[in-house]
């Protein structure tokens, strides 16, 4: 039996879905576009499962998720619909539950967060409620796990028995004339187009040109269903699309007075409004917001975090050990031997050294996301991005960039647009990572002991300025058009219960695991052939033999213009692929440096401060590590979105440090 | 009036909803349509966006679509009035 979950924004359809299906989850992404699918077994009942759809507000066809929601009811035909409905918030809930209902598929609704409604002192009188919708209604709280059981039972008798909504008419007057007419006119091409006459019927009137194709309308029949219109639009002295929305929500206002007892505001709505009071505050959010991530940068790179970080690092440390004694004593040969620890397990350690970090940003960020906190944040800084082509949603993504790129861009799936998807993935690297720190370290330590503070401060600066100006650029380009519209709930502040957020971690865990571990190994592995063979493919001892300098002495006169044309330069810059970290023992190993002071005279030698500034710049913006590239491959959806991202960043990064090195050359 | 010139307490009522395409859809789905009593709750630090309430729960969005909203304040009672003119004032 296939069960969709379909329900508002902020409804708890997730905490339904993760009720009900526990850690049975799949993962993945509807066909041909980047909204994300979820589907699981439920619990105990094995021939039972349940596809989580996009939160949406209404099955009008502009959004995507609104889109992939319709096709899957039509295309998928689903058993039964398991609407979600949020009791304190009923009214616009509801005009999703009528729209859905006119699909003619077996249909029930669960009425969540009932709990709420009644510890407020208000009350819904639930049988009548079932009686005027035609549709069996359920009370739930999904955070407290009540009445589930009593949901997967009547889900199965309505499936089973293909218990239909029982037809009912919302609309009065000249809609319901417009409606009735045209339902007779397509009747037969409905059917023929497997889309419910009625729901065809209603969605013409509204103007719905999704509809209008599948329909395939004579020109004749087309005229005639315009003509109905307009008739309508003249009685009404209003325009299709506003005359429907009317006609639901007078007819949902309607049963709610009838049935929906609202003296108070609930408990959550007030101490909602008490917390906004402060975290919307006009002079306190933003240092709020500022303090509340500082100490999410804190614990996550601060003491906690190395900790778990240094924890796995000995483990895979020790296991290294434990696979090279074993190789040794098996006398494996030598190269097998260096392909295997400095290859493959070293490209393992270094997927697996990301993982305490993802996992604790993610934490946080599903903290954030279920709390109703980053709502706010977007509510906030919505009119600084709104300059550079974006919304508020994209703040919170852009800024855990500073931390590590990869959970940042991971983090992008929550924003409603696409294109200001898109837009964030390419702008978020911009941000300096912390493993872009230790290089800027040591290369102020060699060339600006004095201002070593001031140059990395200048980094950061100049990677919001670049993705600033990108962000202009891509608006009047790349992604012209109108941004998205940014009409956005803010919903009560809840705690989150501790299962969702812990399996919201596990998920994006395992996710960075699978995608990045093929990508990341691969990379690890390529550059270890590469640094670790001579032409003639035998090992070679001597760094400047390998191909991976050969192929560095090849590209470096490409540098030359930007001051660092030294073939030592250019083969770290392609190591710093797999890690932007891994330049800096890269450039120690070429420089057969044997202490930090030797790579420090090595590099004194070598560049100048410009030659060094505009190296450093490269390294700021040129295309992310492996896993990086790896998790905008994931969130992009396709490989060209994904090949241009890397253009477009090395293309600025070799722009900019010529312009730094050219320019500075005139004063200097 | 526009609901863009409605200060912070103040309640109107919807008269229309100007705009078009997916914006004014999405307006009219998340239940602005003619009629309904709003309340402008709050404006962001920045002087943008605003937060309304309506139906029972909060919505955001731009002065940009607010400008669009045509709406007719509704009287209020004599206390109130001064109280939220007082605050909209500092807003």
């Amino acid at each position: 039996m296939l069960i969709a979950l379909i329900g508002n924004q902020n409804s708890g359809k997730t905490t339904l879905f993760n009720q009900l299906t526990g850690s049975n989850q799949h993962v993945g992404n509807f066909p041909g576009v980047t909204v994300e699918q979820k589907d699981g077994i439920i619990k105990k009942h094995k021939d039972m499962t349940v596809v989580d759809l996009p939160g949406i507000y209404s099955l009008a066809p502009y959004t995507a998720e609104e889109v992939v929601t319709r096709n899957f009811i039509l295309n998928d035909k689903p058993d039964v619909i398991l609407n979600i409905v949020d009791a304190t918030n009923i009214e616009r809930n509801l005009y999703l539950s009528l729209q859905l209902m006119q699909l003619q598929v077996p249909m029930i609704i669960a009425l969540n967060m009932m709990d709420e409604v009644k510890s407020s002192g208000n009350s819904i009188d639930v049988a009548k409620l079932e009686k005027e919708l035609g549709v069996p209604v359920l009370p739930i709280s999904a955070s407290k796990n009540e009445g589930i059981a009593e949901l997967i039972s009547r889900l199965r008798k309505t499936g089973e028995g293909k218990i239909l909504p029982v037809k009912f008419d919302c609309c009065t007057g000249a809609v319901h004339m417009a409606i009735h007419s045209l339902t007779h006119i397509i009747e037969e091409k409905a059917k023929a187009a497997g889309i419910p006459p009625r729901f065809a019927a209603t969605k013409l009137v509204e103007g719905d040109s999704l509809i209008d194709d599948a329909l395939q309308l004579t020109e004749n029949e087309k005229d005639i269903a315009e003509h109905i219109v307009t008739e309508m639009e003249r009685e009404l002295g209003t325009d299709r699309e506003a005359a429907l929305a009317d006609m639901r929500y007078s007819y949902i206002e309607g049963i709610c007075g009838r049935t929906v007892q609202k003296k108070n505001q609930t408990k959550e709505q007030i101490r909602s409004e008490k917390i906004d009071a402060l975290l919307t505050h006009k002079y306190l959010a933003i240092p709020l917001f500022l303090g509340i991530m500082l100490l999410i940068f804190w614990i996550t790179f601060g003491p906690i975090g190395s900790f778990l970080g240094d924890l796995f690092s000995q483990g895979i440390g020790a296991l290294t050990n434990l696979v090279d004694a074993a190789l040794q004593a098996a006398g494996v040969s030598a190269w097998l031997q260096s392909f295997l620890i400095d290859g493959v397990f070293a490209g393992i350690g270094s997927v697996l050294s990301f993982m305490p970090m993802i996992l604790l940003l993610f934490f946080f960020l599903s903290l954030l996301e279920d709390t109703g906190y980053m709502a706010r944040v977007a509510f906030v800084m919505d009119k600084l991005l709104r300059k550079i082509g974006l919304s508020g949603r994209s703040f919170v993504p852009m800024l855990i960039g500073f931390g590590c790129s990869v959970p940042a861009i991971m983090a992008t799936r929550t924003l409603p647009s696409e294109r200001d998807r898109k837009m964030t993935i390419i702008l978020t690297p911009f941000m300096s990572c912390s493993a872009r720190l230790p290089v800027y370290a040591l290369f102020t330590a060699a060339l600006f002991p004095e201002h070593q503070a001031l140059v990395m401060i200048s980094l950061y600066v100049l990677g919001i300025v670049i993705a600033v100006l990108s962000g202009l650029l891509l608006k009047s380009t790349a992604f012209k058009g109108k941004p998205s519209p940014f009409v956005m709930e803010l919903p009560a502040y809840r705690l989150p219960s501790a299962k969702s957020v812990m399996l919201h971690m596990w998920d994006k865990g395992k996710d960075f695991l699978r995608r990045a571990f093929t990508i990341i190994l691969i990379a690890s592995v390529v550059i270890w052939v590469l640094q670790s063979l001579d032409w003639s493919f035998d090992l070679t001892d001597t760094p400047q033999n390998s191909i991976l300098a050969s192929i560095g002495s090849v590209i470096a006169p490409l540098f030359k213009p930007l001051g660092f044309g030294d073939w030592r330069a250019a083969t770290a810059l392609i190591t710093g692929l797999t890690a932007k970290e891994s330049v800096i023992s890269t450039l120690s190993v070429l420089f057969n440096a044997a202490d930090s002071q030797a790579l420090l005279t090595a590099l004194q030698a070598l560049f100048t401060p410009l030659s060094a500034f505009a190296f450093l710049a490269f390294v700021l913006l040129y295309t992310p590590c492996a896993a990086a590239i790896a998790a905008t491959r994931r969130e992009m959806g396709n490989l060209r979105g994904t090949l241009l991202a890397i253009a477009y960043q090395t293309g600025t990064a070799y722009v900019v440090s010529l312009l730094i090195f050219q320019i500075g050359r005139l004063f200097l | 009036m526009t609901l863009q010139d409605l200060s912070v307490g103040k309640t109107a009522k919807i008269i229309t909803v100007g705009g078009e395409g997916a914006l004014r859809r999405r307006l009219l789905d998340m239940g602005l349509t003619p009629r309904t009593e709003i309340t402008i709750r709050k404006i962001a630090p920045f002087g943008d966006p605003m937060e309304l309430s309506l139906r029972g729960y909060a919505l955001t969005i731009r002065r940009e679509e607010a400008a669009k909203i045509i709406v007719e304040e509704t009287a209020q009672g004599c206390g109130t009035h001064t109280r939220m003119r007082w605050r909209g004032g500092r807003a």
